[in-house]
């Protein structure tokens, strides 16, 4: 079995969870703050989009704005000399604009069923703002978020039709396991795409166990033997 | 006048329209659930901002709809305790003392150190809110709020979290912590016996609106209108109709009542349920009774009944205890008469 496909993978994922991560929270502070609800549905909408769209759908919309002949992707190319597309970075795109809305519904939920009273109770003890987010909205929704997280890195792993789209198939370079598991197939390599198979499906796997301990453990500060 | 409010706040189907002052002394404000109550000290700490009006404390201008001043809940400096107290579930009682504390790290730990023994919370200090009673947890929650200096202290239901029991022993040990706050203090309840215990005045808030204002003593006492009346729990309400200087007919009961200085603009008569008692025969103020139905109760009998004289349908109460009760229930028939009553408008 060739293991790049899986080291790809996993650093791509790895790499997508922690921008996903931080977008993702920030992203939901925003939207959660805002006082109109018209616009915080139609935000909400757009950022949510990626979940429902289909991912070649999205990786037409990545292609329109990277492509080397678009105005960003040429400004990249000729100005930063980066080249986007059918890069590895590519793949690295794909899956955080796929597995953001994850994460940042997940961040969002968390941090809106924080109790409104305790944050009012900041307020009124003279906390700031940005205390009041950092010591009391993002721990209490910690579990939450991090369950977020975790799901995201599960859905940047298993990320498949933008990443063809944008990144191709490019042995050792933009080849992720989906894509292995694909290729090998359409080769008709049934044996070779056993062990990316079950790579994936233990990875998987672990995810949801992660997930679920994450819940459990959200009950802490409110089961009173579980904080002893 | 260290305090002075005068907000309207509406809502689709709630509107709120509020006028209050204090003067230093502990105001009770007594509601129903809904009417209002915590939303108006919500606008006053600064956590919901009223459509207009203005509010004052200590001459310093908190919110003014006309001059566009709302100044933040963080720099209003009024303490305000919430009715679950909203203790930081993931902070310990010395953090969630501590965490508004704007001082050197030294200095905020011995401060939190003698707000803990203040507040008898020595060996609490580590515990998580979780790990708490209610009454520890109102405590810490006081002490918190305490420990930053407040004007005026706000107490949102501060027992409605506690269960009954527990209620009547911490009332009295609340009471004493509270005084270690030489501020002014509103508290909000819907319980007459925690008004009548706490504060001095009173204010009854219903839909939204100030209904009546006053002394609490003279309100249970006397009250003036018909809502003070309803508030306090007066049983028999009736409207009544003015007949001459001294006499008024309730025409509900069919029933006149004789006494002096009857306002002009009277317009019910009530009598609260234990103001009662059986005479041998028939006289002024004095009901001929059909019994309706005899309620036992813990401690003592609920008699319901109507004026034998009339054919009105509506009922009156009356609370009396087991012994006089059973002396005096063979009597027939069984004449009432009414020891005192509120003149209402």
């Amino acid at each position: 079995m060739n293991w790049s496909p899986i080291l790809i993978s996993l650093k791509t994922a790895s790499v997508s969870m922690v921008i996903t991560f931080f977008l993702g929270i920030y992203a939901a502070k925003l939207v959660a703050g805002m006082k109109s609800d018209k616009v915080r549905i139609f935000i909400d909408g757009i950022l949510t989009l990626p979940l429902v769209l289909p991912p070649t759908v999205v990786g037409f919309f990545i292609l329109l704005v990277f492509g080397v002949k678009r105005p960003v992707g040429r400004f990249l190319l000729e100005f930063l000399g980066v080249k986007i597309v059918f890069s590895w970075t590519a793949t690295v795109l794909a899956a955080v604009i796929i597995s953001f809305p994850l994460m940042y519904r997940s961040a969002r939920g968390a941090l809106e069923q924080v109790d409104k009273n305790l944050i009012m109770a900041g307020r009124t003890l003279g906390m700031s703002e940005r205390k009041i987010f950092w010591r009391v909205m993002m721990p209490l929704a910690l579990p939450g978020i991090a369950s977020g997280g975790v799901l995201a890195f599960a859905r940047a792993l298993g990320e498949f039709g933008a990443t063809a789209m944008v990144a191709g198939n490019i042995a050792n370079k933009t080849r992720t396991l989906p894509l292995a598991v694909y290729a090998e197939v359409a080769a008709g390599n049934m044996e070779a795409s056993y062990g990316y198979v079950a790579v994936v499906v233990f990875i998987s796997f672990i995810v949801l166990s992660l997930m679920n301990y994450f819940t459990i453990k959200g009950s802490k500060y409110t089961d009173k033997d579980a904080s002893k | 006048m260290s305090l002075e409010v005068k907000i309207k706040k509406r809502y689709k189907d709630f509107s709120l329209d509020v006028s209050l002052e204090t003067k230093g002394e502990y105001l009770g404000i007594l509601g129903a659930s809904g009417s209002g109550k915590s939303l108006t000290l919500k606008c006053i700490a600064g956590v919901e901002t009223p459509d207009e009006g203005k509010i004052v404390l200590k001459g310093r201008v908190l919110f003014d709809s006309e001059n566009n001043i709302n100044i933040k809940p963080q720099s209003r400096n009024i303490g305000y305790m919430f009715q679950n107290y909203a203790l930081f579930p993931n902070m310990t009682a010395e953090e969630n003392i501590g965490v508004g504390l704007k001082l050197a790290k030294k200095e905020k730990k011995k401060r939190v150190k003698e707000l803990l023994s203040l507040f008898r919370l020595e060996d609490m200090g580590h515990k998580y809110p979780a790990q708490l009673s209610g009454g520890q947890q109102q405590r810490v929650a006081l002490a918190r709020i305490i420990a930053y200096e407040p004007d005026v202290l706000l107490l949102d239901e501060p027992f409605s979290a506690l269960d009954s029991k527990l209620k009547s022993e911490l009332h009295t040990e609340f009471l004493d912590m509270l005084n270690l706050y030489k501020g002014e203090v509103i508290i909000v309840t819907h319980s007459k016996e925690e008004v009548y215990r706490i504060s001095e005045n009173l204010a009854l808030i219903e839909n939204g609106t100030i209904t009546g204002f006053g002394k609490t003593k003279e309100i249970f006492e006397h009250p003036k209108s018909l809502s003070e009346a309803k508030m306090i729990g007066c049983k028999n309400i009736s409207p009544c109709e003015i007949l001459s200087d001294n006499r008024i007919l309730c025409k509900d009961w069919g029933l006149v009542l004789e006494t002096e200085g009857i306002p002009i603009n009277c317009k019910y008569a009530g009598i609260p349920s234990e103001n009662f008692e059986i005479v041998n025969e028939p006289g002024i103020n004095t009901i001929e009774c059909k019994l309706v139905n005899v309620i036992e109760e813990i401690n003592g009998y609920l008699i319901v009944f109507k004026n034998n004289k009339r054919n009105e349908n509506s009922i009156l109460y009356f609370n009396i205890n087991k012994e006089t009760w059973n002396k005096k229930k063979s009597q027939n028939p069984l004449y009432l008469k009414i020891k005192d009553f509120y003149l209402l408008i």
